[in-house]
Formats: C-alpha cells, structure tokens, sequence
C-alpha cells in the first residue's frame, strides 16, 4: 500500500519529520506564531488521516507482518530498513497519530518560549515513535528507540518546569542506560540467530536456556526502565511534573507503552523459556507496582504526580496480562495499553487546562469547580472514571480481561491486583472531590470554561473512551490473531531442546 | 634501496606532498602578510592533488622497496582520511589564525608536513619507516602546538608534549631495537614469519613488542599513557588541538592496528590483555574524569581518551569485522572531533576564544544554527542515533561480541552511559539555560563549509551509511584473508 507513491509506513515515519521543515522559516520570527500552530496542527491531522488507511488496508486474519517494507540498509552486518505491521503495532501507531494532534492542541497557548522548535521536536519525535512501532529490523528499532530520546530530552529539559534540566537528564540517563544493555542483547542475538537482524526470523527460536536468561535480563532491564516497573519508575513522576503537558501526554501515553511493546514483540516471542522462568518475579514486580503507585498515588499533592503514579499501577496491570501469557492477559494487556493512553493522556490534558489558567498543579488550590467550569468539570469526571475502571468505560475492558486471564493460573495474583481496581477509585475519587466538588478557592475562582482548542483536544478523546467502552470488540479483532500466535509461539520447548 | 619506476610512482603523493611543502617554505617570504591566506588555498590544492594521485593508486597491495613501504587498499583508506582531515583543519584555520593573530606562512607548511609523516606512519612495512613517519608528524606537531608563542600555555603544552613525546618515542625505539636484535629483522612481514615460528616467543620479543604498544597507546592517547593529552589539547591553538585529536589520532590507529595485526598476530594471546586492560583503562579515565570538567576543550580530550579505548577494542582479533569496526569509528570519529573543535574556535567571547563550557550557556537563544550543530556533534559523540557515531560504537561492540568478548562490550555501554551525561551537558547548557553573556558565532564562507561537510558527514554516516561502507569494504579486502 502506498501513499502519494511513497510506501505508507515509510510516509508515516517521515512525513512529520520532513514536513516539519516547514515550519522552520518562521524560526524566530515573532508573530507568526498562528501559522506554525496551524501548520503542526494540519500535519498530524494529515498523519492521522493517513494512518487510518492502514485499517482499511489491514487484513485482520492475518498474523503476519503486513505493510511490509524490506530494503538493505547497510550491508555489513547485514542490516535491514525493514518495516511492517501486525495487529499488535497496528493500533499502537493509530493510538500515536490519533494522539499528536491533541499534544499540539494542548500547547496551543501553554507554550510561549521559542514556539517553533517546540513544533519542530514534536513532530520529529511522532516520526521516531512510529518508526519503534512499525521496524522489524532490531537495528533500526534500536535506532528509532534511541532517536526518540532526543526531542523527549529538549522537551522536558526546555519547555519544562521549574526544576525540568535535573528531571531532563534523569529520564536521558535512565532510559539510555537500560537500553544500552539491550545494544548488547541485539548484537549477541545476531550471531546467536543467525546473522541476522530480522526479528521475525529472530522469533520462535528456541535458544540455549543460559542464552535466553541473559538476553531476556539484558532486554528487561530497557523495557523495564521504559513501562517503568516497580524498582525502575524513580525517573517518572520527575519526568511527568517537569514536562509540559504535550510532554506529559507523549511520555504517558505514548512512551510507557514501548515497554510493553518491546516485551510483546520480542522478550516473549525470542525468549518464551526465559519469560516463563521469569514470569513469578515479573508477576511479583507487577502486584508491587499496582498497589505501590495506587499508595503513592493516594498521598500526592500535586495532580500530576498523582496521575503519573497511577500511570505506575496501571501499567503493572499491562504487565501482569502480559506475563501471565495467555490469549486473555495479553489481549487485556494491549487493551489496557491502549485505554491508558487515552485515558490517561486525557487526564493529563485536563491537568494541562488548569495549569494554563492559573499555573499551579496542587490539589489543595482548587476546589468546586464544577460550578465555574461545568463542561470541564464533566469531562474530568468522565475521565476519572474511565481511569477507575467503570464498566462502560473503555479501561474497564482492559482490566477486566487482565483479571480473567490471570486468575485462570494465578489466582493470588489476581486477587491482589484487584485490590488496585479499589485503591484507584480511592485516589481518583478523592482528586475529584477536591477538584470538582468541595469549597471555593480563591484559584478556582473566576476560571474560564473550556476554549474552543480545548474542546478539539477533548472531545475526541471522549468519544473514544465510550467508544471502547461499548463496542470493544473491533479492537480486539484487530490484534486477536497476532496475539493467538504470539501465544503459540509462548509454548515451552521440549526439555530436549533446551539443552543442547 | 632499489628507486625503480613502480617504486617512485607507488610513492608519489608523499612526494607530492613533500615537494609542494618545501615550496610553500620558500614562498612564504615572498608572500606579503596580508595574502598568507593564498598559502592555505596553495595547501588546499596541494593535498586534493596528492588524494588524486592517491586514487589512482588504488588496486592491489604493493610491498614497495622491498617490503619497507607498503600501498594498499588499507593505507589509501588512512591517507584519503588524513588528506580530508587536513582540508578541513585548513579551512577552519584561515580566518581563526587571523583572529588569534599567528597567521604564520610556515604553519601551513607544517601542516603538510605532518600528513606526510602520516601518510608514511599508515604505509610502513618496516619498524624503521614507521618511526621516521612517526618522528616526522610529532616534530610538526610540537612545533604547532606552540604557535601561540606569546601564550604560556601553549608554550608549555608544547614543551610538555615534546617532552613526554620524546619519552615515547624513545621507549619505542628501544623497542625496536629489542625485536631486532631478537628476529635479526624490523620488517612487519619478517617480525611476522619469525614470531609465528614456534620457539620464537622470548622474553626479548615480549618486551620489545610491549615497549612499541607504548609508543602507539602514548601516540592514541590510551590510558595509561594518556597524562599528556588534557594539558596539550587545552594550551594548543584549537585548530592544532582539532588536527591532533582527530587526523593524528586517525593515523596512530592506523598503523597500531597494522603493526600488532601483522607483525604481532601470532601471539595474540600475548598482548590481548594488555590491550584488555588499556581499552578499559582508558573507557573509565576518558569517560569519568570528563564529568568534571569546565573547559571544554579539555572535556574533549578526555572523550578522546575514552574513543581511544572504544577504538582499541576493535584491535583484539584480526577479523574483517574488527577491521571494519576500526575504519568505519575513524571515519566517523574524525568528522564528528573536527566539527565539534570547528564550533569552538569560531565561537567568541569579547573577541576571546570561547572555551568554556559556561560559555555555551544559552547559544541556542542567539545562534540557533551553531547550538543545533554542536548538538548533532555531541549526540554523536556520545554515540546516539541516528548519527555517525552510533553506528561507530555499535560496530566496535559486534567486534567485541564476535570476538567472544560480550563482556567487555558490556563495560563499554555501561562506561559510555556515563559519558553520556557530560556531552548532554554541553546540549543542557545550549538549549536549557539563559544566556549569560553574548557570545558572537559568526563563520565565514570557508569555516561554513568545513562545519557544513562535518555535521553533514556526522548525520549522513548515521542515516545513510552504504557509499561509505562500500568504499570502506573494499579497503579491507587486502588486509585480512
């Protein structure tokens, strides 16, 4: 499939980046602010337009790579610009280009300092975040993987908060350092494999035991930092309060997931003996983060903060799905990845547009705002509840697959993780209480409703999260059959196999 | 000696090189003080010559003077690297000499002189040659340390660098002396037959191969060998310190690799520890005492000391992927070196050269272009994609790995997540904080195009890499079997 004559993964990688050549003549020059907006804005939109030809063009009985793009990159080495899609990167990339343009919207008046590189960087990173998504060559995953740091680093460490260059070099180093290690796993993997970066022909390998137990750590170690998983989420709720909003949206909604990501499309399928040795622990891991961010979550003070927590806990639901390896975990994994990007990108807008009016993020400043912003205050309880889980909202589909699944072999684990269902309503009904209900503040006085921007950044998300609630099986179709062969390549080897 | 045709013409571009420099020496005094930039266009023109001459030697490996000099596919890769490192330290020179007022006619030919040391240092078949390649360029690059006559610490960097220079390259004389009086022979391919012969390993060859990895880990900089390096790249002209830290180093691994991959390969068990402990040595020395640093250009010579011991990795076991490892980090290493020393010199505070880190604060508000080209050479160099210095270190670590060395790989990326941190700062500084004081960037058409080229080659190695992999493919092809 292609578009405008370029193949269509290629054009969604490089048409943010390349059209965002266009916004750089009005570098520096003051009053043309309107126009760079307007010009981002038009280019996500487009990307997202175009994006949505891949569910057209999707064959969802397919768990194959589809889209495929194969060329030699560089050729010692053997090194490939290969790209593809299966259903699992599918709606991953459509969650990503149907996010953009509310990151842009959300910056509309948020940011004032040097408008045009803030643009520039946001639609560089969509390029690197979609090519992590969409390359099936290790190398060029690992490029792109790395690549995405960069903007991330100038967009926390610029357009920050107060103490944004300690939180800007803490999530660079972090997340540098544990991908370093998964260079090494790349490389060892090529002359294990088969001299080959190809991560399809990488997968469904049964490796020697010793192998796979040092690669999978190796890999964990980036994908851990990344979800980030209970010892490794130190850099977050830094990351999370100093980043802009737009930051905040992309490293919660966005970002997280590749964690996932990667242990989907290669921890399990490479190293299924390792994930199953190592399954108790991760499980372990998992139940710590889900009760730990919820308790966290519960004492902050500062909103942000409080969301960057839960995005903690939920994001052990993610893991817990995917490590407990059946068709139910992982598919209520990748929902949950999913709803948590909406849910919690949009809680984070929703901080964003408090923020805008009256630049503070503590919970104690405001209080009934449902009287002076009703609209807002509707869709911040929409959100909260979608975020709690409700059934009839998109999260509750996620996590209630999760649930299933773990509980058929892991009935304790289950039956603690649940436990976070009720702490997250505990945590997010308290921060609508203060927020929406409660007493006047002298902050919350006298605030605008929403603007017509805001609205553009909302509504779709709203949408989307009823959407999902009610008619969750499209999406499900869409990744069911790669997540069956996914599973079937989880089969543990023959003894024989593994010892050789 | 033999000075048959095929001999002189195999040798052609050093004699070029040589013959033109000499005339550059005699013109200098007939050229008035305001035209010496002419003598750098003359130099220019002078080494694009020698590169041609150079292509036209590219085919198959010719032992010349009976095995002393060799032409290869191998060395015309170093030397297309030298005369391009010297092009672009030629073009950032011109308008910085001027500025710093030691716009002397002799520099340029000091200049050529030090490629042709070289150009002999990567073709040398013989022990002997390779010291007077290695004499030859040190000479001149004492000499250019110390231009800035009127400053003391570039007279002392001078001195300092002559001294210790003279150390190591007595230490590897003596060396030589040792492996001659041992084999009766000093070319690389005699070392070779006679380390390879079985009873061959006394200690007399042990000790003379190990006092000529001095002398080479002394000319690359690797710890722990490596004290002289911070003092002289802070007190040179940056231009010289730019030449040194790049082509010279370029050159030095050149013929290091040669040495220990011919003459040596035989009792690699030997001497792989040794470079075991100078590659990780230097990984730790370059990438932790970096972290502290104000001046830049001293935090530059530390990274270098920490691309040495990245670079040094690649010398463990002779196989093409190793070889490729070593090219391909050169070729990049020199573009990302030169481009980040080309801002710092055109960069000025008050007229003064801007050295200090703090003195970055806040570029990007007041010159947007060089913050974001000093932003691409410092990503690069800490071995970020999608730029020439990722794939650089990623090619050393599939050396290492394939060597059977996964753990070492392991110590290089945890040591260069370290390293990471100071280059960032540099960007943290440029992009994240409030100028200070105005710094004025104002390149002129020359050092336009050198930083053009550098940043251009930096991102082009990152993101499309297939000429340069090709061109350095088939210069291994000789090498290695």
């Amino acid at each position: 499939m292609t578009f405008l004559s370029v193949p269509i993964l290629t054009f969604l990688i490089f048409f943010p980046v390349v059209a965002s050549l266009l916004i750089l003549p009005f570098y520096k020059k003051p009053g043309t602010e309107g126009v760079v907006k307007w010009t981002a804005l038009g280019i996500t939109v487009i990307e997202f337009l175009v994006s949505l030809s891949l569910l057209i063009g999707n064959n969802p009985h397919l768990y194959q790579m589809q889209f495929v793009e194969n060329h030699l990159w560089i050729p010692f080495g053997n090194i490939h610009y290969a790209l593809g899609i299966d259903g699992i990167s599918l709606v991953l990339v459509i969650m990503t280009t149907f996010l953009m343009p509310m990151t842009i919207l959300t910056s509309w008046v948020g940011i004032s300092k040097n408008l045009p590189l803030f643009m520039i960087n946001l639609l560089v990173l969509e390029g690197a975040m979609i090519g992590v998504f969409c390359a099936t060559d290790f190398v060029l995953f690992y490029v792109f993987w790395e690549a995405m740091l960069i903007p991330m680093y100038l967009i926390i460490g610029v357009w920050g908060g107060p103490n944004r260059i300690y939180a800007a070099i803490k999530f660079f180093l972090y997340t540098l350092a544990g991908s370093l290690l998964l260079l090494v796993a790349i490389i060892a993997l090529y002359f294990v494999g088969g001299h080959t970066f190809d991560i399809t022909r990488l997968s469904g390998q049964h490796y020697g035991m010793n192998f796979q137990i040092l690669a999978f750590l190796a890999m964990f170690v980036a994908f851990a930092v990344k979800i980030p998983m209970f010892p490794f989420h130190t850099w977050l709720p830094d990351a999370h309060v100093e980043a802009p909003t737009a930051g905040s949206v992309i490293l919660a909604s966005i970002m997280l997931k590749m964690g996932a990501y990667g242990f989907l499309r290669f921890s399990l399928p490479m190293f299924p003996d390792a994930s199953h040795f190592f399954a108790p622990m991760i499980l372990t891991l998992s139940v710590i983060a889900i009760i730990w961010g919820a308790f966290m979550a519960l004492a902050q003070e500062d909103m942000k903060k409080l969301i960057a927590y839960s995005s903690v806990s939920h994001m052990g639901v993610v893991t817990l799905g995917i490590f407990v390896a059946n068709t139910q975990g992982i598919e209520g994994a990748l929902m949950q990845m999913l709803n948590h990007g909406i849910t919690t990108g949009a809680l984070f807008l929703c901080i964003g547009v408090l923020y805008d009016r009256s630049h503070s993020r503590l919970l104690s400043e405001y209080g009934g705002l449902a009287k002076q912003m009703p609209v807002y205050s509707t869709l911040l309880v929409i959100f909260a509840l979608s975020s709690l889980a409700l059934p009839g909202t998109n999260s509750f589909v996620g996590e209630f697959l999760v649930l299933i699944g773990s509980f058929k072999t892991h009935a304790v684990v289950s039956s603690l993780a649940t436990t976070g269902v009720i702490l997250s309503a505990m945590y997010l009904l308290y921060l609508l209480s203060r927020v929406v209900w409660g007493v006047y503040t002298p902050k919350s006085y006298a605030m605008p409703d929403l603007r017509a921007y805001e609205w553009g950044s909302l509504i779709p998300l709203v949408v989307m999260v009823i959407v999902i609630g009610l008619l969750p099986n499209p999406v499900l179709s869409l990744f069911h059959q790669s997540v069956a062969h996914l599973v079937g390549q989880m089969q543990p080897a023959p003894l024989a196999l593994l010892h050789n | 000696m033999n000075f048959s045709p095929v001999n002189i013409m195999g040798t052609m571009p050093e004699i070029y090189l040589t013959v033109l420099g000499c005339l550059l020496f005699l013109m200098e005094p007939f050229v008035p003080a305001k035209k010496r930039s002419l003598l750098g266009v003359f130099a220019i023109f002078s080494l694009v010559f020698a590169m041609i001459a150079t292509f036209g030697l590219n085919g198959k490996g010719l032992p010349l003077y009976q095995g002393l000099y060799i032409v290869d596919p191998f060395s015309n890769f170093f030397k297309t690297v030298i005369y391009l490192g010297t092009i672009i330290t030629i073009l950032f020179s011109l308008p910085y000499l001027e500025k710093e007022e030691i716009h002397l006619g002799e520099y340029y030919g000091f200049l050529l002189f030090a490629a042709v040391g070289m150009m002999i240092m990567v073709s040398a078949g013989d022990l002997i040659t390779l010291f007077l390649g290695i004499e030859l360029m040190s000479l001149c690059l004492y000499v250019l340390v110390g231009l800035k006559r009127n400053s003391n610490r570039s007279v002392e960097a001078s001195f300092k660098y002559f001294l210790l220079g003279a150390f190591a390259a007595a230490i590897f004389l003596y060396g030589i002396s040792l492996l001659y009086g041992a084999s009766g022979t000093e070319t690389l391919s005699g070392l070779a037959q006679f380390v390879a012969n079985p009873g061959a390993l006394r200690p007399m060859v042990l000790a003379g191969m190990i006092l000529t990895m001095v002398g080479f880990a002394f000319k690359v900089s690797a710890a722990p060998f490596h004290m002289w390096t911070p003092d002289v790249y802070e007190g040179a002209p940056t231009v010289v310190t730019g030449f040194m830290a790049s082509v010279g180093k370029v050159a030095a691994f050149g013929v290091f690799l040669r040495v220990f991959w011919v003459a040596f390969s035989a009792n690699r068990d030997h001497w792989s520890l040794l470079i075991i402990t100078a590659a990780i040595l230097s990984m730790i020395v370059g990438n932790i005492v970096a972290l502290v640093q104000t001046n830049i250009k001293r935090m530059l010579a530390y990274s270098s000391i920490g691309h040495a011991g990245y670079a040094v990795i690649a010398l463990l076991n002779p196989s093409r992927d190793s070889l490729f490892a070593l090219m391909f980090y050169m070729f990049a290493y020199l573009f990302m070196t030169l481009g980040a020393f080309g801002i710092i010199l055109i960069l000025r505070r008050k007229g003064i050269e801007a050295e200090e880190i703090s003195d970055f604060v806040g570029l990007n508000k007041k010159n947007p272009m060089a913050a974001f080209l000093m932003l691409i050479f410092m990503f690069s160099l800490a071995g970020i994609p999608p730029f020439g210095g990722f794939l650089a270190k990623f090619y050393v670590f599939m050396a290492a790995v394939h060597a059977g060395y996964t753990w070492l790989a392991v110590v290089g990326v945890l040591l260069s997540a370290v390293g990471a941190y100071y280059y960032i700062r540099v960007v943290m500084a440029m992009y994240m904080k409030d100028p200070v004081e105005p710094v004025e960037f104002t390149p002129n058409r020359m050092e336009g195009m050198a930083l053009f080229v550098t940043a251009g080659m930096t991102v082009l190695l990152g993101i499309f890499p297939l000429p340069f992999v090709h061109y350095i493919e088939t210069s291994l092809a000789i090498l290695v079997p």
